[in-house]
């Protein structure tokens, strides 16, 4: 996975709130393999017409926004189902931050898990850094060592789990960290079975 | 046990299965049921590009349900695309030793109504499934939670998940609900309350004189709902109507195993002064029957009351949130809810679609008719098969409704059963999401009762006429 330290790009507008992970990646879109990519259809049904022309009025749909980095919104970012494949389809594009008042916790969780950083920070400055992208398009810095969003004349602090942080400052998965501590899972799993012995699925008559 | 502090449920669910805690404070937890659908294929390729095999296959269930066609049968013939995606399930599980609900299996079903069914949903167990609704399975006091793809393969290969201790929220509901009310108007009612984002990095604990007065159906809607108010779980201390409710299922354990499980599941309600960070009491009486009117589960009100003006929002965020809601739905301020038109009606889901629930909607519609087309998918072929045992597929046809095979459908259209851009559609699903039911098309959320109402009266509509003098 790719480490996450500081990275400056091209913010997009999306004064939005609730937008859900139905909104990132429509389910019918769902069946395809990773391979093949999701970021092609990324916000579909905001950023296309069903004839599959572009919506001028979506931000996202506009070609000076192609090459974004980040996407700003209002409040409950990926909320709803726990489908990954929204956080593929936000990396496929390019996304490598949200930042948002707040996020569904299942999405938080996939983001980090793909190198994806939910920045959240309080509403009114996130109301502020729509306000100025929406004046003037600008490159904007997510800076991870330091916890800090840079954007012009705007130095906003955020707080991040300090777990999340390791992982995507370092860009590590968790499996090589659990698979580590194999022998005290076992260890556990059989003492616990000894203790807990209905846990077990029984499917006797 | 004296001197130790007092613990709530999820406390002692939590600490039962943690094999380690990081010095991060995140901890490494045992999955005790972990269930797959055909969505799960991503997890599968991750498995495959590690050359990994699955480390508990004996606590891991596939069900086909996300894709399943609701019309199918001998003669049938199905999307190729959809075939596939049923076909790969079979292959994965089949790979790595996985028991399978597949097509044709008569335990299939959705499967958060599976699990219960087949007694693998129990109290103290703690259950993942690579979907949000997972939190359902919280109605018997399991610690049950929804998680994507990356972690779905690390619980295959390992058996295990970390995970942060989410704060505790307590939700208390006292007092007696109104006649032609039930969970999904408590559920409702409670996520406009506090939004749909209100819970979110905590989770829930149902508790009161109402909830202790649900059936294990009524409970199962209301923990499913969790996650509409942003809960990654929500759970309900088991008692009496708990055990009574796994007592003989399939999977469940049997003999003396059962009465030490039902021992142990006993000291697991919440101590008396347990710490919860944040507490809310509904009254009851305060419940009215509940319909949405936007595109987030918080944009919600009593059938009796007309569309929200936007204008009248003092925080300009929420009234842009309404503007954009209603110019979506297609709704004009002060219009009354019971007066707009709906063009469909769905009944079923992993939030309704359980045998209460279709008691419930055929006790509407029993000796009427539906203005409006409308599809019943049973929540599980079992429930399938009790309800027509029950007669309620005759009421439900000679209503007008379509009677399907059991499956999501309709909640998440992944098999192509979708509404026509600018419909209108009652539904008891979880989800008014813009574009869920299809492209364009408009969902109103309420419970089974008042989707019945509403596809009698061809409009949104208020259930307890409906009800008057019916066995509900």
């Amino acid at each position: 996975m790719k480490p996450f330290t500081r990275v400056t790009a091209l913010a997009c507008p999306l004064p939005i709130a609730n937008i859900d992970t139905d909104q990132l990646i429509p389910a019918r879109f769902m069946r395809r393999t990773r391979k093949e990519g999701y970021g092609p259809v990324l916000l579909h049904d905001l950023r296309f017409e069903a004839d599959g022309a572009p919506k001028p009025d979506f931000p996202l749909a506009r070609p000076e926004y192609s090459s974004a980095g980040f996407l700003v919104a209002r409040r409950n970012f990926g909320s709803g189902s726990s489908r990954e494949a929204a956080v593929y389809a936000l990396a496929d594009f390019g996304i490598r931050a949200v930042i948002a008042p707040s996020f569904g916790d299942i999405f938080a969780q996939n983001a980090v898990n793909n190198g994806l950083l939910p920045v959240r920070l309080p509403e009114d400055q996130v109301e502020q850094l729509l306000a100025s992208l929406m004046a003037e398009p600008a490159d904007i810095t997510v800076d991870l060592e330091n916890a800090r969003v840079e954007a012009p004349g705007l130095a906003l602090p955020f707080t991040l789990d300090p777990v999340w942080r390791t992982k995507l400052l370092n860009g590590w998965d968790d499996l090589d960290l659990t698979l580590s501590h194999r022998a005290e899972i076992e260890q556990f799993m059989a003492r616990d079975a000894g203790s807990r012995p209905w846990m077990m699925p029984d499917p006797s008559k | 046990m004296t001197g130790n502090p007092p613990r709530t449920l999820f406390d002692k669910v939590w600490q039962a299965h943690v094999v380690r805690t990081g010095e991060d404070g995140t901890s490494l937890l045992a999955i005790d049921r972990h269930f797959l659908h055909e969505g799960s294929h991503h997890a599968f390729a991750q498995l495959a590009d590690r050359r990994a095999r699955v480390a508990r296959p004996d606590l891991t269930f596939g069900v086909a349900d996300h894709y399943v066609p609701t019309r199918r049968g001998a003669g049938r013939s199905m999307d190729p695309a959809i075939a596939g995606m049923i076909e790969r399930l079979e292959r994965n599980t089949e790979e790595h030793g996985i028991p399978l609900f597949g097509l044709g299996d008569p335990r299939q079903g959705i499967v958060h109504v599976v699990g219960p069914e087949q007694g693998l949903t129990l109290p103290g167990l703690t259950m993942v499934c690579g979907d949000s609704h997972t939190s359902t399975h919280g109605a018997y006091g399991a610690l049950a939670f929804g998680i994507g793809a990356s972690e779905v393969a690390h619980v295959l290969m390992t058996g295990t998940l970390w995970q942060r201790k989410p704060k505790a929220f307590r939700v208390k509901v006292e007092g007696i609900l109104g006649p032609g009310l039930c969970a999904k108007d408590i559920a409702l009612h409670f996520i406009a309350t506090i939004g749909a984002d209100g819970a979110t990095g905590h989770a829930l604990e149902y508790a009161g004189s109402s909830i202790r007065a649900l059936s294990m159906e009524g409970r199962l809607t209301l923990c499913n709902l969790s996650i509409e108010s942003g809960a990654r779980c929500g759970m309900i201390a088991p008692d009496d109507t708990t055990f009574g409710a796994i007592a003989g299922r399939p999977f469940a354990p049997k003999g003396a195993l059962f009465e030490q499980a039902v021992e142990a599941w006993r000291q697991l309600p919440s101590d008396a002064d347990a710490h919860f960070d944040l507490e809310i009491t509904i009254e009851a009486g305060d419940i009215a029957p509940i319909v949405t009117w936007g595109i987030t589960p918080e944009q919600a009100l009593p059938v009796t009351a007309r569309v929200p003006d936007p204008a009248r929002e003092t925080d300009p965020v929420r009234a842009e949130a309404a503007r954009a809601a209603l110019d979506y739905m297609g709704l004009a301020p002060g219009t009354a809810l019971a007066e707009v038109p709906v063009s469909r009606v769905f009944i079923g889901s992993c939030t309704n679609g359980r045998i209460e629930d279709l008691r419930t909607a055929a006790s509407v519609l029993a000796g009427r008719k539906a203005r409006v087309p409308g599809l019943v998918s049973p929540g599980s072929s079992g429930v399938k098969r009790q309800a027509e045992e029950e007669g309620l597929d005759r009421i439900f046809r000679e209503a007008g409704l379509e009677w399907v095979e059991s499956g999501c459908s309709m909640c998440v259209g992944m098999n192509g059963d979708i509404g026509q851009p600018g419909e209108r559609i009652a539904s008891t699903t979880n989800r008014n999401f813009k574009g869920r039911q299809g492209a364009g098309v408009r969902t109103h959320l309420m419970s089974p009762a008042m989707v019945a109402a509403a596809a009698i009266a061809g409009t949104l509509a208020d259930c307890r006429p409906f009800l008057a003098g019916r066995k509900p």
